[in-house]
């Protein structure tokens, strides 16, 4: 698979739309640092990601990207406030509980920061996730297919949300989708 | 939040496996500490109370039992021997200490044994409360005899005849309590010692018959061992038997062995299980739980720590059913030790922990890391990309 030169600044936001197929998913978790290239360079925070291995690229992931999955997936056995936490823990960074209970009101969830997420509504856990990809203010966010699953009204919240607390904590917002739905609200995009 | 905590809500989670996996450890390591500690203690306690005796001379009859009872003081004696002949016999520069023995009566169940100070010298027990008895018809008691017993220092009490029937009651003369000895670990403890003549005094011969001057048995120390040839000879022409403790003893754990083996066989067989119990449990949690742990792995969780997670999960899971099995073990132990002061008086210092307790808890700790070490290897190789792109 081929992927174009692909350049996103701090702040910015990048639409990567493309239909079944064009390796949507390949790439984001190139970019992501979750796979390695074959060819090319990709760079992240001023780092040249072939240049990191093992457990110090985990830990350069954990501390600089957040990415919010098509489905999300939780630890079933911590409540919503414990998967909140866990980011700050795995990239041994201090949590930052001012921050994760301003995501929860702020995303309508806190009342349901004792709960299991997988007793969430589909949507909660979708805001869920969210906020666990921004909980620590990461350099690039990546959403694989956020919106695939939602109705129009929903799309659009989801979008904002994004777009909101990413640009809230300066960070880059990656969206691979293969969503049409979503070019009205984006100025940078790439089709695959 | 950390990793313990994370292992240990995971392992909430998937509660029948763990709860399983502590179940089987649980029994696993009760049936091997009450084991190896019973053992021990019947050892230890075995061996306390042959040291220095190589011999013993009593009335014709089965070695073993005449060990048991003189020795032991657990089984019925042999019969009676006549003192002077006994005497005639020991006085033999062959032997070097001869400890005689003359029982057969009760009071409560605790068995009174007539002998000499030399007997209570033997243990090296100290009187703790009291004196030593001088005359006749005053009895010093074992620790546990004097805890268990009901009898002080100043009673008075009358003998029963044999060692558990109370009917049988020898009213003629009573006994004195005049002193209490210290635990010696040793058979003293629950007996009641008093002068040979104290006991030939509770049983009077007929009217106009001469008093009947008998030992149960005599304990003897011989000085080389010469004496091992001759004096099982001269015992027998004189209507006696000499047995050897050693012997005895060897012979009757090496029937328990058999016992011992099966049951030992079984504990490690349920300690077997419960690995395979860890490792099936934590196996199918995985299965449950390959997106979470990509999720942790892309929140900047490195392969070592998911492989120490499910580790930790093994160890949690061992070290709660050790703790478990030893509190059940002190259960048995306290059930078994009550079996043995019931029926023969016998009182055990059990609930010493131990080096052993420590060994079977590496043991165990080993078991829970083995058994999550496939599944942890598993976990830690999970391929991010792979796991996520096939939601």
């Amino acid at each position: 698979m081929h992927f174009p030169d692909i350049v996103c600044s701090k702040g910015e936001d990048l639409l990567i739309l493309g239909q079944s197929g064009t390796g949507k998913t390949t790439l984001l978790h190139l970019l992501a640092g979750l796979r390695k290239p074959t060819k090319g360079n990709i760079s992240l925070a001023g780092r040249e990601l072939s240049t990191l291995s093992g457990s110090r690229l985990d830990k350069f992931r954990g501390i600089h990207v957040g990415i919010v999955f098509q489905t999300p997936h939780f630890v079933k056995s911590l409540t919503v406030w414990e998967n909140l936490m866990l980011p700050a823990y795995f990239s041994g960074t201090k949590p930052d509980k001012g921050r994760a209970n301003e995501l929860l009101t702020r995303l309508g969830i806190d009342h349901k920061k004792n709960a299991n997420p997988g007793s969430l509504s589909i949507g909660e856990q979708q805001r869920l996730g969210i906020a666990r990809a921004l909980i620590h203010k990461p350099a690039v966010v990546f959403a694989d297919e956020p919106t695939s699953a939602l109705d129009d009204t929903n799309t659009l919240a989801v979008i904002q949300l994004l777009k909101e607390t990413a640009a809230d904590s300066k960070s880059a917002l990656v969206i691979v989708t293969h969503d049409n739905r979503l070019k009205t609200h984006f100025q940078n995009i790439i089709i695959l | 939040m950390n990793l313990i905590g994370i292992a240990r809500k995971n392992l909430i989670r998937s509660w029948s496996g763990s709860l399983l996996s502590i179940l089987l450890l649980m029994f696993g390591v009760a049936g091997i500490l009450l084991l190896l500690k019973v053992e021990r203690q019947l050892n230890e306690r075995f061996e306390r109370n042959i040291k220095g005796i190589n011999l013993v001379l009593g009335a014709p009859g089965s070695p073993l039992q005449l060990i048991l009872s003189a020795v032991y003081q657990i089984d019925a004696p042999t019969g009676n021997i006549s003192a002077p002949k006994a005497n005639f016999l020991i006085k033999n520069p062959l032997i070097e200490k001869a400890i005689p023995l003359a029982y057969g009566d009760n009071y409560g169940g605790y068995r009174i044994v007539g002998s000499t100070p030399a007997y209570i010298d033997h243990y090296e027990a100290k009187i703790s409360q009291g004196r030593m008895f001088e005359n006749n018809m005053e009895v010093v008691l074992g620790a546990s005899t004097a805890k268990n017993s009901g009898l002080k220092i100043g009673d008075t009490f009358y003998s029963a005849h044999g060692f558990d029937d109370t009917q049988d009651v020898h009213k003629n003369v009573s006994f004195t309590v005049v002193g209490i000895l210290e635990n010696s670990g040793s058979v003293l403890d629950q007996l009641i010692i008093c002068t040979i003549e104290s006991v030939w005094m509770v049983h009077p011969p007929e009217e106009g018959a001469e008093p009947k001057r008998e030992y149960t048995a005599v304990l003897l120390k011989q000085r080389n061992p010469t004496a091992m040839v001759t004096l099982p000879e001269m015992a027998k022409l004189n209507g006696m038997q000499t047995a050897l403790p050693s012997i005895e003893m060897n012979r009757l754990t090496q029937n328990f062995g058999i016992g011992k083996t099966v049951l030992q066989n079984v504990a490690g067989s349920i300690i077997l299980l419960s690995l395979l119990s860890i490792f099936v449990s934590l196996l199918s949690s995985l299965k449950d739980r390959k997106y979470e742990l990509a999720i942790m792995r892309t929140m900047g969780a490195g392969r070592g720590k998911l492989f120490a997670l499910i580790q930790l999960e093994g160890l949690i899971l061992s070290i709660i059913g050790f703790v478990l099995g030893y509190l059940l073990s002190l259960f048995g132990l306290w059930l078994f030790s009550r079996l043995l002061e019931s029926e023969f008086k016998y009182t055990m210092a059990f609930f010493n922990p131990g080096l052993l307790e420590i060994w079977v808890l590496a043991a165990t700790v080993i078991v829970g890391l083995t058994a999550s070490l496939l599944p942890a290897i598993k976990a830690s190789a999970t391929d991010i990309s792979q796991t996520l792109n096939n939601e």
